[in-house]
């Protein structure tokens, strides 16, 4: 196991970080100076925060929903949940550029009539992440509502508690660690995602391009310092994230 | 009366678990709902609270119609089996909980929680995560979370069910201790007829969805209504047709009563204090007594001996109809 995990993820990921330091800091240096991907950094924490925000809100719900209650098509809705996880992000992007392209789009046309541009703008670009991440948050929170059970909740309604107040003093609590992982996994899924943005954006230089889309766009035009570095900015931020919810959850919380 | 339950019926698809059941409890009264797992007794309760809704029927709390109220308006006390504490709250937060939802002032709550906390004995643990203290202790500031909104009824589904003998027994104690203090209309749910007939004011028995009889832990254990009561509140063994308490099986050397069977000793058991001695009677009866070691001693008493067996004077018995014998539980 340790050297699957070695040969698969550690090593390749340290050749990404000498890669990026090979000369020293003047890789990490230049692409930050770059105005372009200082933008296109900025619009990466965008859409990945604005994604993360929706499906958490989203996450939480559908979680209480497939949990807490019962209803016909209950299974139907938990497989589709996971779906995002098996279909290809390319397909997702297309899928969303049939919905809401601008021009031949199923609704698109109508929203840009009223001055909201989905598809080769930013909401579009939420969308797709959102979509690809939607599972993360769910799949987080699902076991830990069957594990807590509704005993505690029962109980504080026996003791005068409306279904709001019962939500936020003891079921958010009760399952706080897990949306916490759930979001950094969101998080980090998001601020990587390539392939659904890819589509979506239409990668515009200082405008729709992400991170992830500069790094492929200097890998092909021989920058490999440039693209190498803005990975490495990309990585770090993904395992900085993880590294601090393990620091900071307490022991013997999944 | 505190709580009337009229004509009350709730089925889970086809499994019927209460059946036109009528229970009058009156107020400052400890009850016990006695009777067999999945014999609805559970869900009664839970009707009650209103935790569960009855397909017919009412419910009547404090002479208030219940029966369409959600739980959170009924102003009742519910003490789960499980505890269900409130795992990321202190003691103290627990307790205060239900203050909280109702707005009372800060001063007040927590003059109230402290209050209660002295009631339960955990003072000097309110600050205090339920996890750092053992079932007893959990269980006992579940009660007291479930009295600090001051309920009309207090309700306790198998309280003591998750604790151990030794906690148990303490418990009980305890409750009744505690009930002679506050005074507020109490029922408890129990499988266990010990609890029920040491414990309660007031006895219903329930089995199979139905209220088998209702009366004082006295009436019940003297006047059985029925096999099912007789066998259900404690041993019994078959004589002569009869359910008698194996304790008031007389037994004799020689034969001093007319009605006396004969027969021989076929086992002896020895439960701390108690014999159980089984005889197997001339006629194919097998009949259990119980008596104390002295009194087996003093009969001189072994496995083969010649014995005869009678029914105390004087001591209630069923008549066990003919179609079938019930087995001793």
């Amino acid at each position: 196991m340790v050297g699957y995990l070695f040969l698969l993820v550690a090593w390749p990921v340290s050749l990404v970080v000498t890669k990026a330091f090979a000369d020293g800091t003047t890789g990490i240096r230049a692409i930050l100076e770059d105005p372009d991907v200082v933008h296109a950094l900025q619009l990466t924490v965008v859409v990945a925060l604005c994604a993360v925000v929706i499906n958490t809100v989203f996450g939480v719900g559908m979680s209480l929903l497939l949990v807490r209650q019962e209803f016909p098509g209950k299974r139907a809705l938990s497989a589709l949940v996971d779906l995002p996880l098996s279909v290809s992000p390319i397909v997702v992007g297309l899928a969303l550029v049939l919905v809401y392209g601008g021009r031949n789009g199923w609704f698109g046309p109508t929203l840009e009539e009223h001055g909201l541009r989905v598809i080769f703008a930013t909401p579009g670009m939420v969308l797709a992440t959102a979509f690809v991440a939607l599972p993360l948050v769910i799949r987080e929170v699902v076991p830990v509502l069957h594990e807590i059970g509704t005993d505690q909740e029962v109980a504080a309604r026996s003791l005068g508690a409306n279904s709001w107040q019962i939500f936020w003093r003891i079921t958010l609590p009760a399952i706080k660690w897990a949306v916490v992982y759930g979001v950094v996994l969101s998080l980090a899924r998001s601020l990587g995602e390539f392939g659904a943005v890819k589509v979506v954006s239409g990668n515009v230089l200082g405008e729709t391009r992400t991170a992830t889309l500069v790094v492929e766009e200097k890998y092909l035009n021989f920058d490999q310092q440039g693209a190498y570095a803005t990975a490495f900015l990309l990585a770090m931020v993904s395992v900085a994230c993880i590294v601090i919810v393990s620091l900071v959850r307490p022991r013997g919380h999944r | 009366m505190s709580i009337e339950v009229k004509n009350v019926s709730k089925s889970f698809g086809d499994f019927v678990a209460l059946e036109d059941v009528n229970v009058s409890i009156g107020s400052g009264q400890l009850t016990a709902l006695l009777g067999p797992s999945g014999g609805g007794k559970s869900t009664l309760l839970r009707i009650i609270a209103g935790l569960e809704s009855a397909d017919s029927g009412s419910i009547t709390i404090e002479g208030r119609e219940a029966t369409s109220l959600p739980p959170q308006k009924r102003n009742v006390g519910f003490v789960f089996q499980h505890y269900a504490a409130f795992k990321h709250l202190s003691v103290a937060r627990n307790v205060a909980f239900g203050l909280e939802i109702r707005k009372r002032p800060k001063a007040e709550i927590k003059a109230r929680v402290e209050e209660l906390l002295e009631l339960v004995h955990l003072s000097q643990f309110g600050h205090r995560l339920p996890a750092q203290l053992s079932g007893g202790q959990r269980q006992r500031m579940a009660l007291a979370r479930a009295l600090a909104v001051e309920p009309s009824v207090l309700l306790l589904d198998e309280p003591f069910g998750a604790l151990d003998a030794k906690v148990r027994k303490e418990l009980r104690d305890w409750l009744r201790r505690l009930h002679d203090e506050v005074h507020v209309t109490t029922v408890f749910v129990t499988h266990d007829q010990e609890e029920a007939l040491e414990v309660a004011d007031q006895i219903v028995v329930i089995n199979e969805g139905r209220v088998e009889q209702i009366g004082t832990p006295d009436e019940l254990y003297d006047h059985p209504a029925n096999e099912f009561v007789m066998s259900f509140l404690g041993e019994v063994t078959t004589l002569s047709g009869r359910l008698v308490r194996p304790h008031d099986v007389q037994m004799q050397t020689a034969p001093q009563v007319p009605e006396a069977l004969e027969g021989q000793v076929s086992r002896m058991l020895r439960i701390g204090f108690e014999v159980r001695v089984t005889v197997l009677t001339t006629d194919g009866q097998e009949i259990v007594a119980t008596m104390t070691r002295t009194q087996a001693r003093s009969l001189g008493l072994a496995e083969g001996a010649p014995v005869w067996v009678s029914h105390l004077p004087g001591a209630e018995g069923v008549d066990v109809p003919a179609h079938g014998v019930l087995a001793a539980s």
